[in-house]
C-alpha cells in the first residue's frame, strides 16, 4: 500500500475506460431505437390478415397527411385502427412499467422493487374494475392512480409496522396486498357478471391489450410523456440513493420528499398504464436489472434505456400472445411470467456470484 | 431559541445543539466550534452521540433544539444543496448494491453542484479525479467500488466527499476496521487536508492517534461535551478514567516527546467480572480477564 504514486499513468487508462463505456451506452441507444422502430412495423404485420412492412410504412404516412394511400379501408382499417394502437399502447406500458421498476428499485433501495409485486398494479386494477363496473363517474385514470398510490401505502404501511422496512418485508406486505386486491377485482367482476366475466378477470389480474382503442394507447402514450419524462430529470437525485438516504441527504437531497414526489408520480404513471391493460408482471422488475448488466447502474442512462428496452419487450410479449393460439387471446402477463421469471432467477443467482 | 449574530465565521459553530429520538435524548445541548485548518477528533465512548452530532451536521437528521451555524450562517437559512457544498460527509460503513466503477461514486460528489437537467461533464471528471488523487486512490480509479477492501473504499468515500469542495468534513470513526498503515495514512491525509484550509471534524476510536494527529479534542459522553480543547491538556488520566473507566498513563513519546497515551488492563472484582466504567453508571460487564480496547 505504498500510497500516492504519480496520478498520470493510472488516470489516462480511466478516461479511455470511460469514452468506451460511453461509446457502448451510445451504441445500444442507437440499437434499441432501431429496434423500437422495426419492432413497431413488423408487429403490425403480423396476425390473422396477411399485410406487409411496405403496407405499414404506407398505412403511417397516410395518417400523418404523407403521401396517399393504396390500401383498401378494410386492410387499412387493420393496420390504423387495430394493430396500431394496439401495438403503440404496448410500447408505452412497456417503457413506463420499466421506468417505474428502475425508480422504485432507487428509492425503496430494494432490488425486487416494481409495481406488480408492491401492489400497485393490483391496486390500480382494483381502481379501474371499481370504476368500469360501478359506474363511479370518476374518469378511469384517476381511479387506477388512486388505487394504486393506495395500494403502495397499505403496503409501505405494513412492511413498516412489521418492524424495520427491510427489502424482503416490503415484499411480503406487497404480495400480501396484491393477493387481498386481486381477489377483491376478481369478486367486483364476477358479482357485476356482465359479460363474459373470466375473460375480464384474467385481463386485469393477467394483463392484456386486446381491444385497446386509440383513447386508450393515447392515454399510455401521454402517461409517457406527461409523466414518465419529468421522471427522467430524477436520475441525479436516484444516484444519490446508491448509498442510502443517510448519503443521499449529505448530498443535498431532500430525502423524505424526493421519495414520495418519486413514489406518487411511479403510482399516477402506473394507474394510467393499468388502467390501458391490466396489471402485467415482471417487465418493471426484469428490464431494470438486464439493462443495468449492460449499461451500468448510472439513472442518466438507465432509466432513458430502460423505458426503450421495456417497450420492445412488451410490444413483442404482446405480439405472441395475440399470435401463438390464434385466434384466441393468451393474457399478455402469462407471456412476460414465462419470459421474465427464469430470466429472473438468473438474475438472482447472478447477483449472489457477485456479492 | 438563541440565535447570536455571529463572531465568526468559523466553518461550524453548534449552539446547544440536541437531539432526541423516541424520548430518548441522544444529544443534549452541544456547543462546539471547528474552525478552519483545524482538525477537530470527537472522541467518546460507543453510544456518546458521536455520529448522531456528525449526522446532525451533515442535514441527514435535523436537530431537535438548538442551531448550527456554517460559516456563520444558520444551516436553517441554507439551502439543502448549498449545505452539501458546504460540509460533505464520510460515512463509516456505506455501502451500495449498485455496480458502480470508482470514478462513479467519487462523481456522486458532484451531485449538489450539477444542474437539475445536466450531468456531471468534463470539468466534474476533472475535479473527482483531482480528488481521487488527494485521497490516495488513484490507482484504483479504474476498478468496480464493490471490489475494492475496506481500506480502499474509505479513500474512495473521502473522494467522493472532496469531490463535494467542502469547507467542512465530516469524517465517521475514518480508521475504523483499517491496519495500522492505513490507519497512519488515513490520519496524515486528514492532517494534510486540514493544513490545506479544510476544516475537519472526525469521530475517532483511538486516543493515541487522536492525541498525535488532532489539533483539538472534543470529548462527549451521553450526548453532552465533557471537555474540549488542545489534547494534550485534555486527554489526561483522570478524564480518561471518567470517560472510559479505563486507567491510562500519558508518557512523553521516547522519540519526539509528544503526548503518548497507555493503558492499564481493566482491573477485576472478586467475582470474576470486569468493572468497565466507574464514576456515573457502573456497568458490569459479563467478562473476565484482562482485555484490551475492542
Amino acid at each position: 500500500m505504498t500510497a500516492l504514486t504519480s496520478d498520470q499513468p493510472a488516470i489516462a487508462p480511466d478516461t479511455d475506460r470511460r469514452g468506451r463505456s460511453g461509446a457502448r451506452t451510445g451504441a445500444w441507444t442507437v440499437a434499441l431505437i432501431v429496434a423500437l422502430a422495426l419492432s413497431i412495423v413488423v408487429s403490425v404485420t403480423l396476425g390473422p390478415a396477411q399485410i406487409s412492412a411496405s403496407e405499414v410504412w404506407g398505412s403511417i404516412l397516410s395518417h400523418l397527411g404523407i403521401g396517399e394511400s393504396s390500401l383498401t379501408t378494410l386492410r387499412d382499417g387493420i393496420i390504423w385502427q387495430l394493430r396500431m394502437p394496439r401495438v403503440l399502447a404496448a410500447a408505452a406500458v412497456g417503457a413506463g412499467l420499466a421506468i417505474c421498476g428502475a425508480i422504485m428499485q432507487a428509492v425503496l433501495r430494494n432490488p425486487l422493487a416494481d409495481p406488480y409485486l408492491l401492489g400497485l398494479s393490483s391496486g390500480a386494477s382494483f381502481g379501474a374494475v371499481l370504476v368500469i363496473v360501478l359506474g363511479f363517474s370518476i374518469a378511469l385514470p384517476l381511479a387506477a392512480f388512486g388505487g394504486a398510490l393506495g395500494a403502495l401505502a397499505l403496503t409501505l404501511v405494513m412492511a413498516g409496522a412489521i418492524g424495520r422496512m427491510t427489502a424482503s418485508r416490503t415484499i411480503l406486505a406487497g404480495v400480501a396486498v396484491s393477493a387481498a386486491l386481486g381477489a377483491l377485482t376478481s369478486l367486483v367482476i364476477f358479482w357485476s357478471a356482465t359479460g363474459d366475466t373470466y375473460r375480464e378477470i384474467l385481463g386485469w389480474l393477467l394483463g392484456s391489450l386486446a381491444g385497446v382503442t386509440w383513447p386508450m394507447a393515447i392515454l399510455a402514450l401521454v402517461a409517457i410523456v406527461v409523466v414518465g419524462g419529468p421522471l427522467m430529470l430524477s436520475a441525479g437525485a436516484l444516484d444519490a440513493f446508491a448509498f442510502g438516504d443517510r448519503a443521499a441527504a449529505s448530498l443535498g437531497v431532500s430525502v423524505e420528499r424526493t421519495r414520495w414526489i418519486l413514489l406518487g408520480a411511479t403510482a399516477l404513471l402506473t394507474g394510467c398504464l393499468v388502467a390501458v391493460s391490466g396489471s402485467i408482471g415482471f417487465i418493471g422488475l426484469v428490464v431494470p436489472h438486464a439493462v443495468r448488466l449492460i449499461v451500468g447502474a448510472r439513472h442518466r442512462v438507465l432509466l432513458p434505456l430502460s423505458a426503450l428496452t421495456g417497450a420492445v419487450v412488451l410490444i413483442w410479449a404482446d405480439t405472441l400472445a395475440r399470435t401463438i393460439f390464434d385466434p384466441r387471446e393468451l393474457p399478455v402477463g402469462v407471456v412476460t411470467a414465462l419470459i421474465g421469471a427464469p430470466l429472473f432467477g438468473l438474475l438472482l443467482l447472478r447477483s449472489r456470484r457477485i456479492s | 431559541m438563541t440565535s447570536r449574530s455571529p463572531l465568526s465565521g468559523a466553518p461550524l459553530r453548534t449552539d446547544g445543539v440536541s437531539f432526541s429520538r423516541g424520548g430518548r435524548m441522544l444529544i443534549d445541548g452541544i456547543d462546539c466550534t471547528v474552525e478552519a485548518g483545524s482538525l477537530t477528533a470527537l472522541v467518546g465512548p460507543n453510544g456518546a452521540g458521536k455520529s448522531t452530532l456528525l449526522h446532525l451536521i451533515a442535514a441527514a437528521e435535523a436537530p431537535t433544539a438548538g442551531a448550527i451555524e456554517l460559516g456563520g450562517t444558520d444551516a436553517r437559512s441554507m439551502r439543502r444543496r448549498a449545505r452539501a457544498r458546504y460540509t460533505a460527509l464520510v460515512e463509516q460503513q456505506a455501502d451500495t448494491d449498485l455496480d458502480l466503477s470508482v470514478l462513479d461514486v467519487v462523481l456522486l460528489g458532484r451531485t449538489p453542484h450539477l444542474s437539475v437537467l445536466g450531468g456531471p461533464d468534463q470539468a466534474d471528471a476533472e475535479i473527482a479525479r483531482a480528488a481521487l488523487g488527494r485521497a490516495g486512490a488513484e490507482a484504483f480509479s479504474e476498478r468496480r467500488f464493490q471490489e475494492l477492501s475496506g481500506g480502499e473504499r474509505q479513500r474512495v468515500l473521502l473522494a467522493r466527499a472532496l469531490a463535494q469542495k467542502p469547507t467542512l468534513l465530516l469524517m465517521d470513526e475514518p480508521t475504523n476496521h483499517l491496519d495500522i498503515h492505513a490507519q497512519l495514512h488515513t490520519l496524515g491525509l486528514m492532517r494534510k487536508l486540514a493544513d490545506d484550509g479544510i476544516a475537519i471534524l472526525a469521530a475517532l476510536h483511538d486516543l493515541p492517534l487522536a492525541a498525535r494527529y488532532a489539533d483539538q479534542v472534543i470529548v462527549v459522553d451521553h450526548g453532552r461535551v465533557v471537555a474540549s480543547g488542545a489534547p494534550a491538556e485534555i486527554l489526561t488520566p483522570e478524564l480518561i478514567q471518567l470517560v472510559y473507566g479505563v486507567r491510562a498513563d500519558v508518557l512523553a513519546h521516547p522519540v519526539d516527546g509528544s503526548p503518548l497515551i497507555a493503558f492499564s488492563p481493566l482491573e477485576t472484582d472478586p467475582t470474576n467480572r470486569v468493572v468497565r466504567r466507574s464514576g456515573g453508571d457502573d456497568v458490569i460487564v459479563a467478562a473476565s480477564g484482562p482485555r484490551g480496547r475492542r
